[in-house]
């Protein structure tokens, strides 16, 4: 049998939590198959590989690159570039990188709000000095120097150019193996620019739950006000379900843990702003036409920007709030 | 030089733009800031269109449907009045003054109370001045 090369990859985390390069290892013994058939090249969670490494290989040496995370300083947009300029396929990997993730919730504020926060009134927080992060600090020893926090948060594709999305906080493993496999066999592979690895209808389509076609209701819930039966429509117990406006694909795994959507496999192909079309659908489940009692009901939603861009701020319409 | 502002108007065709119709035909003056889009029904108005207009320069977003009740298709104005206030408290969580964006009903023959809801529309956003969520918006190297 002849050997067939082994491609090279890599695996990069910008602003993340780790998640993704986990679930990179929740393929188990199917970790053997890829190894079989790749080469892990640069994958700083698991192995000790350097940038310098990477700086000195040669352009598109690298034939597949997951970076996951978002882009939330100069370290994570420096990478993401000298990524790219040595990789044939980059794929936006998971919601960070692919529409700003959780780090993306940043953009509700700004560098000086974050800072100010984290390092001067936050309760447990004594800095009398009100030292900040510096890029570079001169030390006796010689001169410290840090990445640039940026003022808002980016999707990797606002700062290169983007090969494939895949979806997903973190993306389904068996999604991740079809699309490596599909790679790795030189199957025909989707346009550039595609979302991978998950469905074009949204998760309503694959969810089980039962559904009538008239969702009406009077109150939004928390669910831990409802007595799930564990079978009706989470929309229709009045439950925030962020199914209609998301994409399917991920197996509606939160639904079968009896846990409402919340969107990271972010909007499908037909809606560009998942806030938008959440609004817009479920507006219309309201049972009222009375402006007042609208707006006791609307009310309701504590915090409809956090929970329709829970995902998605960064890549959506109105992508940080406005100082 | 004073600020004209660009407001962007939805209207819907069966009341609203007779409506607007009628104050053109009568030849009533009104603030020349309204741009008129025609929309079947205020109904159809997807919060995507009113956060678009502002992401690409509108300074206001005027929406005019059917007297409740009046609904060519029944309800359509009672689902843009709902997502119109979901809208307005996403504006205000977002930094954008929820004035920007005003809901109002226009019969076929309001012609004189749509050239007065123009005007008064044109002096809120320029009393606000220009919306800064196009400029906000633009993603630095």
């Amino acid at each position: 049998m002849s050997q067939k090369p082994k491609i090279k990859m890599a695996v990069y985390w910008g602003a993340a939590c780790g998640g993704c390069c986990v679930s990179v290892l929740d393929v188990h013994e199917k970790l053997l198959d890829v190894v079989a058939a790749a080469d892990l090249v640069f994958w700083p969670i698991a192995l000790d590989f350097k940038y310098k490494d990477v700086e000195a290989m040669d352009d598109d040496y690298i034939d597949l690159t997951l970076y996951n995370g978002a882009i939330r300083n100069s370290e994570n947009e420096h990478i993401a570039k000298l990524l790219r300029k040595k990789t044939k396929i980059l794929v936006a990997y998971g919601s960070c990188a692919h529409m700003g993730g959780i780090p993306g919730l940043g953009n509700f504020s700004d560098r000086k709000g974050i800072f100010d926060r984290a390092y001067q009134t936050s309760e447990s927080t004594v800095n009398e000095e009100k030292t900040r992060p510096q890029t570079e600090t001169k030390m006796p020893e010689g001169t410290l120097t840090l990445p640039e926090f940026y003022n808002d948060v980016k999707t990797l594709d606002q700062v290169v150019d983007v090969d494939y999305y895949l979806p997903g906080c973190p993306p389904q493993t068996e999604r991740l193996v079809e699309v490596f496999m599909a790679i790795v066999t030189g199957a025909e592979l989707p346009p550039k620019g595609s979302v991978v690895g998950a469905l074009e209808k949204t998760l309503c389509d694959e969810c089980e739950r039962e559904k009538t076609d008239e969702k009406v209701i009077k109150e939004f819930k928390r669910p831990w006000e409802i007595e799930d039966d564990g079978k009706t429509c989470f929309l229709e117990q009045g439950v925030i379900c962020m199914g209609p406006a998301t994409r399917g694909g991920c197996g509606a795994r939160c639904i079968k843990g009896n846990a409402p959507c919340r969107g990271c496999y972010g909007p499908p192909s037909t809606a560009t702003d998942p806030g938008a079309k959440m609004m817009s659908a479920i507006a219309t489940m309201i049972d009222s036409d009375d402006p007042e009692e609208i707006e006791k009901i609307i009310d309701q939603v504590v915090d409809p920007a956090g929970t329709f861009y829970r995902f998605s701020l960064p890549s959506s319409i109105i992508r940080k709030t406005i100082v | 030089m004073e600020f004209e502002p660009k407001i962007v108007s939805f209207l819907c065709n069966w009341c609203s733009y007779t409506g607007a119709d009628l104050a053109g035909t009568s030849r009533m003056k009104y603030a020349s800031n309204i741009r008129v889009v025609r929309v079947m029904c205020s109904g159809r108005v997807d919060p995507t269109f009113v956060l678009k207009s502002f992401r690409e320069g509108a300074d206001g977003v005027l929406i005019c449907g059917c007297h409740p009740g009046d609904c060519h298709y029944h309800e359509g104005n009672y689902k843009c009045l709902r997502r119109y206030h979901f809208l307005k408290k996403y504006m205000a969580q977002m930094g954008l003054n929820p004035d920007r964006l005003k809901l109002a009903w226009i019969s076929a023959s309001e012609g004189k109370e749509f050239a007065q809801l123009a005007d008064e529309m044109a002096e809120t956003i320029k009393s606000l001045g220009p919306c800064k969520v196009k400029e906000e918006m633009e993603i630095f190297d």
